[in-house]
């Protein structure tokens, strides 16, 4: 039942409570490209992989009352908080959900800045490249984001470090 | 980049419903158009399954590549010697344009979905491997097959020129718009593309639109929502479109069963073990997949023959929404109704997202997840469209999602296993 929907719901019980779309997106890439089984489909936009498919099923769960919402404003945009609300977890009681839990993953990622998982997301998107190309990648798409190669460094030991947690 | 192209002697002129004319001048452009990767989107529907809604839907995937060619080159025309456009990468544009949906397949929204195959991946193996329109592209070098894959797949760096065939105000959908809304007969769809692309303007990073141009956008914004509402998302073309997934999932688990078809899936086979090559991909158009649900009409196999059927002759399944409450506390007990009513659940019983589809209609990029529609003020600032429009604001923050079940009604109506199928009813229909 809902099969794709309750592994979001389970990632969410995982993580507690995630702010913000761009480090959702993220989060859920990055689990993804670690074979945690996402089916949600992944293009590269101007801000690294980005899935429409994952926005529109969080709104579902939203007019299912599965998840919440809260809406803030910030300077210049609008920030979203994501959580799993009682009817969330008591739908993930009544049909459990394929996805293991992953929840010291699902923390670490979540406790990172969603900047460091935009580009933790680019370069395993980019991950058949070397790391020469990787980095050449980085700053010519990422130009506005001004990643170092400290950034770019830190953000592979990251990716290994999670790599071997799985 | 060497120069591979020549100015063909005279122009070359399609007739085209929606834009009247499309103009080609350049060598490169007319061969890729004739090479048979590209005349393979002939057989390929640009809609799927929408033609059994809108029977007028029959245009393919190679109407909509020209036409969103033809707006590329004319969006070139207005960017000619303004700054920020480099001109060397017209042909790299035009070339991105008529082959950004190369990769996909029959109905190949639902083929993705049960196989997990990938269009963008077979664009960038069409663009790269060893074809017909590879042999073409290198003719710009060895390097310009990759710069092509890179607009396409919105990897490459110039981040203007992908901003022109991929972002919310691009080539691919002025044309399918206009495309679909000609064909479905539906009245939305409309807008004054020309009014649009007189006042577009090329920035560092992306197309903009000049502040005067607002409403034209306005109107563009709103057929984008229209047709969403009215045409992608109709409810009848999500029922076609279960069946069709359902065949699929069939026919593989039959294959898997080593059940005897009378007609073997030799097609399809690939597609079931992903084991599938390029070359075999290409072979597989919607004349083919048609060609195969006509003859499983004559399957032993009940199901596979029912869906068939239904998908041949339209007898489709019957739909209603549901809620938190259905999902938490009838749910379990449909799917044991219909197993005791003897219809299996797995085929007959389906849910329906919305995130199912491939379509969307304009949100201002929040937290930078996507880049939104930007005017250029008279100060040469930029405002993202939605702060500046109320209708657009108005529309933007509209739900966007739906969730249905879909269930064959005419089998709730046949003889047998009564009292759960008059149970079934009184669930579904209340």
């Amino acid at each position: 039942m809902l099969v794709e929907h309750a592994k979001l719901m389970t990632l969410l019980k995982d993580a507690g409570e995630i702010v913000g779309r761009k480090k959702l997106q993220k989060i859920v890439y990055i689990s993804k490209k670690l074979d945690l089984p996402f089916q949600e489909k992944y293009n590269f936009h101007m801000f690294g992989p980005y899935s429409e498919e994952l926005t529109l099923r969080m709104e579902e769960l939203c007019d299912l009352g599965f998840v919440s919402e809260i809406k803030e404003q910030k300077a210049g945009y609008y920030q979203y908080r994501y959580c799993l609300t009682e009817d969330g977890q008591a739908f993930l009681s009544k049909y459990p959900s394929a996805l293991a839990k992953k929840e010291q993953l699902i923390q670490l990622l979540n406790e990172e800045s969603s900047k460091f998982l935009e580009l933790v997301s680019t370069i395993l998107y980019f991950d058949e490249l070397s790391v020469e190309e990787v980095t050449e990648k980085v700053h010519t798409l990422k130009k506005k984001q001004n990643y170092s190669e400290e950034d770019i460094q830190a953000a592979y030991q990251f990716i290994q470090k999670v790599q071997h947690l799985h | 980049m060497s120069n591979g192209n020549r100015q063909l002697k005279e122009e070359k002129v399609f007739k085209d419903p929606v834009h009247r004319y499309i103009h080609v001048r350049d060598e490169l452009i007319w061969d890729l158009i004739g090479t048979k990767e590209v005349q393979r989107l002939r057989r390929i529907r640009q809609l799927g399954t929408t033609f059994l809604t809108f029977h007028g839907a029959e245009h393919t995937r190679f109407n909509h590549s020209l036409g969103v060619y033809e707006i590329m080159r004319r969006i070139i025309d207005v960017f000619a010697d303004r700054p920020h456009w480099n001109d060397r990468d017209r042909l790299l544009c035009l070339a991105a344009a008529v082959l950004h949906d190369v990769g996909h397949g029959p109905f190949s929204h639902s083929f993705e979905k049960v196989f997990g195959s990938d269009h963008e991946e077979w664009t960038r193996q069409i663009v790269l491997g060893d074809t017909e329109v590879n042999e073409v592209l290198r003719r710009m070098g060895d390097h310009f097959p990759q710069e092509v894959s890179d607009v396409i797949e919105k990897t490459h760096s110039n981040k203007l020129v992908v901003s022109m065939i991929s972002s919310q105000i691009d080539a691919d959908r002025m044309d399918y718009l206009q495309r679909d809304a000609f064909y479905t007969g539906v009245s939305y769809g409309h807008f004054d593309m020309e009014r649009i692309l007189r006042v577009m303007r090329p920035t560092e990073d992306q197309a903009v639109i000049k502040y005067t141009g607002m409403h034209a956008i306005e109107d563009y914004i709103m057929s984008r929502y229209q047709m969403y509402w009215q045409v992608y998302f109709h409810p009848v073309t999500r029922s076609a479109e279960v069946i069709l997934s359902k065949v699929l999932r069939r026919v593989q688990h039959l294959y898997e069963s080593n059940y005897q078809f009378k007609l073997y899936p030799s097609h399809f086979t690939g597609f079931f073990d992903g084991s599938i090559s390029l070359e075999q991909y290409l072979k597989v158009d919607e004349s083919v997949v048609m060609f195969y649900f006509q003859m499983w009409q004559d399957e032993e196999d009940p199901i596979l023959q029912d869906l068939c059927q239904r998908f041949m002759n339209r007898r489709l399944f019957k739909y209603v929404e549901f809620d938190q409450h259905f999902i938490m506390n009838q749910w379990n007990d449909l799917q044991e109704l219909f197993r005791q009513a003897d219809i299996d659940p797995d085929y007959y019983l389906v849910i329906d997202f919305s995130s199912d589809l491939p379509y969307d209609f304009y949100r201002p990029g929040e937290e930078e997840e996507r880049v939104p529609i930007h005017l250029l003020r008279p100060d040469g600032k930029l405002r993202e469209l939605s702060r500046e429009s109320e209708l657009v604001e108005a529309i933007s923050g509209k739900k966007r999602t739906d969730q249905k079940v879909y269930f064959p009604q005419d089998l709730l109506e046949t003889p047998g296993h009564e009292q759960e199928k008059q149970r079934i009813k009184e669930i579904l229909l209340g």
